[in-house]
């Protein structure tokens, strides 16, 4: 059996399974202290499955707390900054375009130091290993614990990236070292952002691995745990804690990976209806698309991947406002809703009291919605059918039909057909889909690297690509059959003949449950050639 | 020579610079590089040195000496190897020296995309004045695909330099062969290369360059910006379009949604076709072909703008300027049609960057007699 719990703003899910079976579910506010919030979720799953912890295989869990961290600055550890690229990218230093708050709270000291390649994985400088040692050196007079490394082209050639992190383990006693290979893609800035907000989470991502692992101990479970991260993977306690920016954007993720488990389906889209907003995505084979352009992240500017999540602002406790013209959301009053809501007593017209006036939601007392006029209601229900279906549309990715999951709690706004799709599904368990997709979350890995197809031709060239990615799952952890190619993409670098390419490959399979616990190291591992 | 000195010239401050990098965007017509990097380089030569100044070309010296630097390569590697300004600046010192003679003011080589911003850096950092103006009124390609070398000015000697400072020095017979051996340059020199060439007096940059549009492109971009605080950007941007000498042929060519995007490389190129659907029910298809840059759109099979005349896809709600790269399957976009400025209508500009030049089949016809 497996447990899969959510952690998110809001609510704390969690989930059993039994193979495909969910024999258990529950749903309560998170609490302050996360950890007692997970023993009350997990204790109260077994006791309803009336399992024992020696049953469980492992648990998967999905948080928010990261991210909640860097768009609240809070937490945050000044980090050493180190990048190797020059004489290259000298005309703009690191966090040049960070908003000054976050600047102050992880800037620790900067080192700029000559190295790094080329485009095609040649040389662009020697490394200066001497420039690194002294960089070491200062950093451990400074006190500092925690640094990113970037090095030009790091994606085309870790190599550099790795002798930095060789050194300065040599040198500054239990520091912490993130290398923008890992988490970030071509685009120096970007990446280097993505390195250096994860250095300054360092400390926290110790101390949340921790209050996960004492509440499993606590609770006398031995399995193995995992940490879902944004492109539906797992990595392991000892790899998030190393690289806690990957779970940015997992809450969607996993709502959209339940969606396709419990739906049976791995190409439609979802709808995530929550209380305030409803995320729209679209499945391919399973795992949501990913976005290809520039994430902002508590005002920094980052390039890794990300789900491609369309947010519209409709949700379960949306007010519907009776102005010149009806309008609905974006304002909401979001967790009140079991205060606000005319259904529950309250005195405020929201988007759930006229999917019960309407007659097919039946929650709250309907007879306090008895009064509102057909004709409004109507007209709210035309306008929140098209506002899903504008979404929709917008995130399709061709004109072909696709079934549309419904999931989360505000799914019960919905109940006429949605122009361009086949059908509407909403499945069993639709509100703990996040959960779930927590639970079922598989091992990936990925390349991202420049080819020559004029070199080795457009076939070798995909195929040694693919295969980099499948070694890479099975390295996390993959059951090797089960490995797939996920997403394949070319990129032909602009204005340069001679077939350079950029291919972005990724593949995932399940996890290997072994009585010896798998210890996947590399979630993602863009490697070197 | 001494440079006049003006007092009512476009005032160019750090807030002004997002504004510009949109409007660059615009006029980047689907190419020309993200100016978010070069924005960045500029912002910091402006904090550190102040303001590039900006001069209208009547106030520059018909015997003056003007030359234009070009970021040069592909915009991915740029996103790496970002913008130095030192060899920007040791590039053109290193023309001088060439030349034998101290330029007296740079002329931006192209308005559309990254290499807007570039000249703003370099003269902020070294004090030169930078004019209103360019060499293409938009982005395209290649090297000798500009308003310049069609009207006689010679893109050679033409510096190339990367960030270690190493450089060349190309003379070539014509501009079409300078374009070949840069390239085969930068692909040797990883792709992120910078020149400093056009060597032109005062007399020929106001004969062949495109005047005004370092004024224009800002222009565009408060026109957005302010569209957006009053509700209708895509208005306030085409009702700017058409107050301005060049553009002022400007129109709504299609309003749609993308349903089929088509891309391929050819000879280092990212070629293509984007297809569109009217959402208004009147079943109205477009498509728009393009070649880096966006060079035809069709609208039910009739042709309704062409290179040289420029064609720009925006967001239909924001008028955000989307770059070829980044157009997706499902966006709302309206495509906008301009007239290209008539110094780019000529025959010999028509033969260098018509419809021909880049093996489209129809002739070009002005966007006006459309």
């Amino acid at each position: 059996m497996r447990i899969g719990i959510d952690v998110g703003g809001t609510n704390t899910d969690a989930v059993l399974l039994e193979g495909r079976r969910v024999r258990a579910w529950r749903k309560a506010p998170t609490t302050a202290d996360v950890s007692h919030g997970i023993i009350d979720a997990i204790t109260d799953v077994l006791g309803q499955a009336q399992a024992s912890p020696g049953d469980i295989d492992c648990v998967m869990i999905g948080t928010t707390q990261f991210t909640n961290a860097i768009v609240e600055r809070r937490h945050l550890l000044k980090v050493g900054i180190i990048r190797i690229a020059l004489p290259a990218t000298r005309g703009l230093r690191p966090l040049v375009d960070w908003p000054a708050d976050i600047k102050a709270a992880v800037h620790g000291e900067t080192y700029l130091i000559a190295g790094g390649y080329q485009y095609d994985g040649r040389i662009n400088s020697a490394l200066d290993i001497d420039a690194l040692k002294e960089a070491a050196r200062d950093i451990k007079r400074r006190g500092l614990t925690s640094v990113a490394v970037t090095a030009l082209f790091s994606p085309v050639n870790q190599k550099m990236e790795s002798i930095a992190e060789e050194i300065l383990r040599d040198i500054v006693p239990d520091v912490r070292v993130t290398l923008s290979h890992e988490i970030g893609r071509i685009g120096l800035l970007e990446r280097e952002n993505a390195a250096v907000m994860n250095a300054s989470l360092a400390d926290l991502s110790a101390s949340i691995v921790n209050s996960f692992r004492r509440a499993l101990h606590n609770l006398g479970i031995a399995a193995p745990f995992y940490i879902s991260q944004n492109d539906g993977t797992l990595m392991s306690a000892e790899f998030v804690e190393k690289y806690p920016v990957l779970t940015f954007a997992s809450g969607p993720t996993n709502s959209m990976r339940g969606a396709a488990y419990l739906s049976h389906l791995s190409d439609a889209l979802v709808a995530d209806i929550g209380g305030t907003t409803t995320d729209i995505g679209m499945l391919v084979h399973g795992f949501p698309r990913e976005s290809s352009v520039t994430v902002d992240i508590g005002g920094v500017r980052t390039n890794f991947r990300m789900p491609d999540v369309l947010a519209i602002g409709l949700g379960g406790g949306s007010l519907v406002m009776q102005g010149e013209k009806l309008a609905i959301g974006p304002q909401s009053v979001g967790y009140r809703i079991r205060d606000k809501a005319l259904v529950f007593g309250g005195d405020t017209l929201t988007a759930t009291d006229i999917a019960v006036a309407a007659g097919y939601a039946d929650i709250g007392d309907r007879a306090r919605v008895a009064h509102l006029p057909s004709k409004m209601v109507n007209e709210a229900i035309d306008l929140i059918h098209r506002k899903v279906a504008e979404g929709v549309d917008r995130m399709k990715t061709s004109q072909r039909e696709a079934p549309l999951i419904l999931v989360g709690g505000g799914a019960i706004l919905i109940n006429r057909p949605i122009p361009g799709t086949s059908k509407l599904i909403v499945p069993d368990f639709a509100s703990v889909a996040n959960a779930i997709g927590a639970a079922i979350a598989q091992v990936g890995g990925e390349i991202d690297r420049v080819f020559s197809y004029a070199k080795t031709g457009r076939e070798a060239a995909l195929a040694e690509a693919r295969a980099i990615a499948r070694q890479a799952a099975v390295a996390a952890g993959a059951v090797p059959e089960t490995v797939q190619i996920l997403e394949s993409e070319e990129i032909p670098l602009a204005y340069v003949p001679g077939g350079a390419v950029r291919v972005r490959v990724r593949a995932a399979g399940d996890l290997a449950i072994a009585k010896r616990p798998p210890s996947p190291t590399t979630g993602t591992v863009a490697s070197s050639g | 020579m001494t440079l006049e000195v003006v007092d009512e010239v476009l005032n160019l401050a750090i807030e002004d610079l997002e504004d510009l990098a949109r409007g660059a965007a615009f006029l980047g017509t689907g190419g020309g590089g993200d100016p978010y990097i070069g924005r960045l380089v500029t912002q910091e030569a402006f904090r550190a040195y102040g303001p590039a100044k900006i001069l209208p070309p009547s106030k520059i010296a018909d015997d003056a000496l003007i030359c234009s630097v070009a970021g040069f390569g592909a915009p991915t590697v740029q996103l790496e190897k970002l913008t130095s300004s030192e060899e920007v600046e040791f590039g053109f010192r290193r023309l001088e020296a060439y030349l034998g003679r101290k330029v007296d003011a740079i002329l931006p080589a192209e308005i559309g995309g990254s290499n807007s911003m570039l000249p703003l850096m370099l003269g902020a950092r070294i004090g030169l004045p930078v004019i209103d103006a360019d060499g293409m009124g938009r982005a395209f390609p290649e090297l000798q695909m500009n308003s310049l070398s069609v009207h006689g000015v010679r893109a050679t000697p033409l510096v190339v330099i990367d960030e270690h400072m190493n450089f060349a020095v190309v003379e070539a017979n014509t501009d079409r062969i300078a374009e070949d051996m840069t390239r085969a340059l930068a692909i040797q020199m990883g792709l992120r290369v910078f020149i400093s060439g056009f060597a032109m007096t005062g007399r020929q940059m106001k004969e062949a360059a495109i005047l005004g549009t370092l004024s224009v492109a800002l222009g565009i971009g408060r026109a957005i910006a302010r569209g957006r605080r009053e509700g209708d950007p895509v208005s306030s941007l085409v009702d700017y379009l058409r107050t301005t000498d060049y553009y002022r042929h400007a129109k709504v060519l299609f309003d749609g949604k993308i349903v089929d995007l088509e891309r391929n490389t050819a000879g280092g190129f990212s070629v293509g076709v984007c297809r569109l659907q009217s959402l208004s029910g009147d079943k109205a298809a477009a498509e728009v072909t393009f070649q880096n840059e966006n060079l035809v759109v069709r609208v039910d099979g009739a042709m309704r703008a062409i290179v040289p005349d420029l064609i720009c896809i925006v967001d239909c709600e924001t008028a955000e300027p989307i770059p070829t790269q980044n157009l997706k399957y499902g966006q709302r976009v309206k495509v906008i049609g301009m007239s290209a400025p008539a110094k780019m209508r000529i025959p010999k500009a028509l033969e260098t960057f018509g419809p021909q030049a880049f093996k489209l089949p129809e002739p070009f016809q002005p966007i006006e007699s459309i």
